[in-house]
């Protein structure tokens, strides 16, 4: 369990001001079997036009690498600032990774998408791994990924 | 100084580097097994027509990968579920898996992190980090022991293990200081200490918006052979605001899906392209055959390991233990042992022991590691030299003198000199004069006068303490106990009588073998490794003092063999004359490596009298390589002292003895082996100025008579006994 209230409503552009107009979210991303090392994953949201609006999770300590979680990498231009304080760990395979955080009530159902890009060392570069538009009716519906995500569950 | 860089990272990274090198081994075989297995593209290729083939097979193709081997892998998303296969790039199908392969997976993380994260990559680079230290002074150590850089490859002597970590170790220290540098280099890499990250084009604004160019039309990629791709991205099937993304030895580059066109190129930065050949020198990907080169000599550290601390621990026995030895930055007394055989070390320990209780902090070390600008606190130097042969330094003061004359002034710290001796030799304490003189010469300030101790006298080194005490202001009482080393039981085989006839009762006693343990075996001590003219050390019951006799046999004769002359009322010697086969005396080994024959083909002059031709004799039996020996045998009457007189006919037959010539001392008209030298006067010149070795054997009287006897044949032609002597071409063994 990674609580991340204060340090994300303080670090990312996902939160209007006011803590009062947020909600706690919940994502829940479970790896599948793939046989290879620790997964590298970015999660990240664009806006209704596909522009890039903020990091909200890196999973992999080692920025030499994020090029391969490549759509993250374009849009940021590998900028590490987009994930300070919010990096953890990569993820094995078959392994859960939980985080919960605060996101603004403004980003739901106002079509923002959150996208998980992976990677892994000598497999393929998997960038939006997941893509899950951002709607309260959506959340608690799990969702399976192209190659390494058994299944994404946001919940409120 | 060097030696401790070497020991101590090679000790506490021992483990660790044996697993960097064993895994390190393991993995060099992949990428060459990749070369062999992946299928090749053909030249002239162009990734253009590639990426149509396999788009043709594939139609989902999302990435094209080129490995350094050339292993072409395509993955591919195909209604929905993910594939991945090796491609064959004629054809552009999929004929093997790209799974990982879970063996080099493992042994990866084996090698770079021992499973155990970042704290393990930082375990692995110092490991890495000792590897380097290691390889550096131990070059460092191969140099000064060959004599230079220029003898990198010369021939080795000593023990086993000490010549095969050093045989070892100069093939494989290239690829050590390689290998680990390399790895220092990635680790740096990976924790982002260096500037070397990926250089990408910044994101193209406008894109033409439209899809469906052919591959195989895109002026890029027509112009990029597959020897040069890394990686073809596709864009999302629809999304026409993606792009291809391409990569290639020379950079990345965008392309428009709609029209082909390069919308944007980034080259690959300088150190970029240093991480990537550094990478490539490391793993071997791309470099297959120097990879598989490198895994052999990474094969050599557990050797070098397991003999490494074999010679650790070979040359702790040498020498006592010093419990609380102080650092010599923080001691008052510094004392600098110069010792061959180890005895003077008990006498250092001794001293050292006295001092401390007297609250005096006291360093010891050998005199070889002389280095009086790191003696901030000290207030007077001892040193303890014994003397090696005639008047050389002994095996731990090597590089003293040389030392001490290169010093532009003399310490200003008092110094006492104590030589130990034997005063039947006549360089009698040789090397502790030489230093005195030295040291006077300098302008040393002195303690105390030069002093001696003979023959390891307990009385004389408590007298001297005395002397020592008094000029320190302290009590001072050195009571000292000779540590004998530790001896073996050898059982008397076989006995063969001579000499009673001339009043002087000779046996020749072959011992068996003593049973050897493993580890003297690898390390070559004790009865492990000696040769004829060795020493060995037998203590007399009732007797205190060892006394040494000349070996007349090698290891490989499979037994040991010395020749006992009985003296009148001599312990030693009568113990030994009166034992009957199945007997056994307690004896040690003393190495003479003074006197060798040395390992070149010249010939070998051999001269010897009575009991001293029992290590010529040696000599002569182990003569297998049939080098011309000459020995010149001095007796008192063939009848009775003409020791191996049938085994020396049998040698002449077989070969291992050129000629014999004989003198005999008792008779109408005496004759003595410098006698018999002058009587072929001409052959012996001749054998000398063609570079034969001289070796004498015998009684003092005998060695004064025939260095006369060759110095008056050498005359003619230019040269003395003294020059060969220089040149290590004539070699005694005296007593």
């Amino acid at each position: 369990m990674k609580s991340l209230l204060a340090t994300l409503a303080l670090t990312t552009a996902l939160t209007l001001p006011g803590l009062a107009m947020a909600r706690s979210v919940t994502l829940t991303t479970t790896l599948n079997n793939y046989g290879g090392d620790g997964a590298y994953l970015a999660l990240y949201v664009t806006d209704a036009s596909g522009a890039y609006v903020g990091s909200l999770w890196m999973a992999g300590g080692k920025s030499k690498y994020y090029e391969h979680l490549s759509d993250w990498y374009r849009a940021t231009g590998g900028d590490t600032g987009q994930v300070n304080g919010i990096t953890g760990a990569s993820v094995g395979a078959g392994r859960t990774l939980e985080i919960t955080l605060d996101l603004a009530d403004a980003l739901f159902d106002a079509g923002y998408t959150l996208h998980i890009d992976a990677a892994v060392e000598d497999m393929r570069d998997s960038p939006n791994e997941v893509a899950v538009p951002l709607t309260t009716d959506g959340a608690g519906t799990p969702v399976a990924g192209r190659r390494y995500i058994a299944s994404f569950d946001c919940d409120m | 100084m060097i030696r401790a860089l070497h020991r101590w990272p090679g000790l506490l990274a021992l483990a660790l580097v044996i697993i960097l090198s064993l895994s390190g081994a393991a993995l060099s075989v992949f990428p060459a097994a990749e070369r062999i297995a992946a299928p090749q593209a053909e030249a002239g290729l162009t990734v253009a027509a590639l990426a149509d083939r396999i788009q043709a097979v594939y139609p989902g193709v999302e990435q094209i990968r080129r490995s350094p081997s050339g292993r072409i892998t395509a993955y591919w998303f195909d209604q929905g579920a993910p594939g991945a296969a090796v491609i064959d790039p004629a054809t552009g199908e999929g004929v093997a898996s790209a799974d990982p392969n879970q063996a080099e997976r493992w042994l990866t993380n084996l090698h770079r992190s021992l499973f155990l994260g970042d704290g393990g990559r930082m375990s692995m680079a110092a490991g890495a980090a000792a590897m380097l230290i290691l390889s550096l002074s131990g070059a460092a150590l191969v140099a000064r022991r060959a004599g230079g850089w220029r003898h990198w490859f010369a021939p080795l002597r000593g023990p086993l293990a000490g010549r095969l970590h050093v045989e070892i170790a100069r093939i494989a220290v290239v690829g050590l200081i390689l290998s680990s540098t390399t790895a220092l280099w990635m680790t740096a890499s990976a924790f982002d200490l260096l500037p070397d990250g990926g250089a990408i084009p910044a994101t193209p604004t406008e894109v033409s918006e439209e899809t469906g160019f052919a591959l195989d039309q895109m002026a890029t990629l027509l112009q990029t052979p597959v020897a040069e791709l890394r990686e073809l991205s596709f864009p999302y099937p629809g999304d026409a605001t993606d792009v291809f993304t391409v990569k290639t030895d020379r950079g990345t580059g965008y392309l428009d899906q709609g029209t082909g066109a390069l919308l944007a190129w980034a080259d690959l930065t300088g150190w970029e392209r240093v991480s990537e050949t550094i990478y490539m020198l490391h793993t071997g990907q791309g470099a297959a055959t120097l990879g598989l080169v490198l895994g052999l000599m990474a094969l050599g550290v557990p050797a070098m390991g397991a003999t490494g601390v074999l010679i650790w621990l070979a040359g702790r026995r040498g020498r006592p233990r010093i419990r609380g030895n102080q650092p010599a930055g923080r001691a008052e007394t510094i004392v600098l042992v110069g010792s061959e055989g180890g005895s003077t070390w008990g006498f250092a320990a001794t001293l050292h022991a006295a001092l401390t209780e007297a609250r005096r902090s006291v360093h010891v070390g050998p005199m070889s590691g002389f280095a009086p600008e790191r003696y901030a606190r000290a207030e007077r130097i001892i040193l303890l030299a014994a003397t090696y042969g005639d008047g050389a330094a002994p095996a731990s003061a090597k590089g003293f003198l040389d030392r001490l004359s290169t010093l532009e002034r003399a310490p200003e710290i008092p110094l006492v000199v104590l030589g130990f001796g034997d005063r039947s030799f006549p360089a009698w304490c040789g090397f502790a004069k030489d230093v005195a003189a030295a040291a006077q010469a300098k302008g040393w300030p002195e303690l105390l006068p030069l002093d001696t101790i003979e023959r390891q006298s307990p009385q004389d080194f408590a007298r001297w303490g005395r002397a020592l005490g008094e000029a320190l202001g302290i009590p001072l009482k050195l009571s000292h106990q000779p540590v004998l080393p530790k001896s073996e039981a050898l059982t008397l085989v076989s006995r063969r009588d001579y000499g009673a006839e001339v009043q002087a009762p000779t046996a020749i006693l072959r011992f068996a073998l003593p049973r050897i343990p493993l580890w003297q075996r690898l390390t070559g001590a004790g009865f492990a490794r000696f040769q004829a003219g060795d020493l060995i050390g037998i203590l007399p019951e009732g007797g205190a003092v060892p006394r040494l006799y000349s070996l007349a046999s090698g290891r490989r004769d499979g037994f040991i063999e010395i020749v006992v002359k009985k003296h009148p009322g001599g312990l030693c010697s009568g113990q030994l004359t009166a034992l009957e086969p199945g007997d056994t005396v307690a004896a040690f080994l003393r190495r003479n490596p003074g006197f060798r024959p040395g390992r070149s083909r010249a010939p070998l002059i051999l001269i010897g009298a009575g009991t001293g031709v029992g290590p010529l004799a040696g000599l002569v039996r182990g003569n297998a390589r049939r080098r011309p020996v000459h020995l010149f045998f001095g007796m008192r009457h063939p009848d009775s002292d003409f020791f191996y007189g049938e085994d020396l006919a049998t040698w002449q037959n077989e070969g291992r003895l050129t000629r014999l010539v004989t003198a005999v001392s008792r008779g109408a008209r005496p004759h003595y082996v410098q006698d018999a030298l002058r009587g072929e006067a001409t052959q012996v010149a001749e054998l000398i100025r063609n570079g034969a070795r001289v070796m004498v054997c015998g009684g003092r009287d005998m060695a004064a008579g025939v260095a006369d006897a060759l110095a008056e044949i050498l005359a003619p032609a230019g040269l003395t006994p003294a020059v060969l002597k220089a040149e290590g071409r004539y070699v005694e063994d005296v007593y």
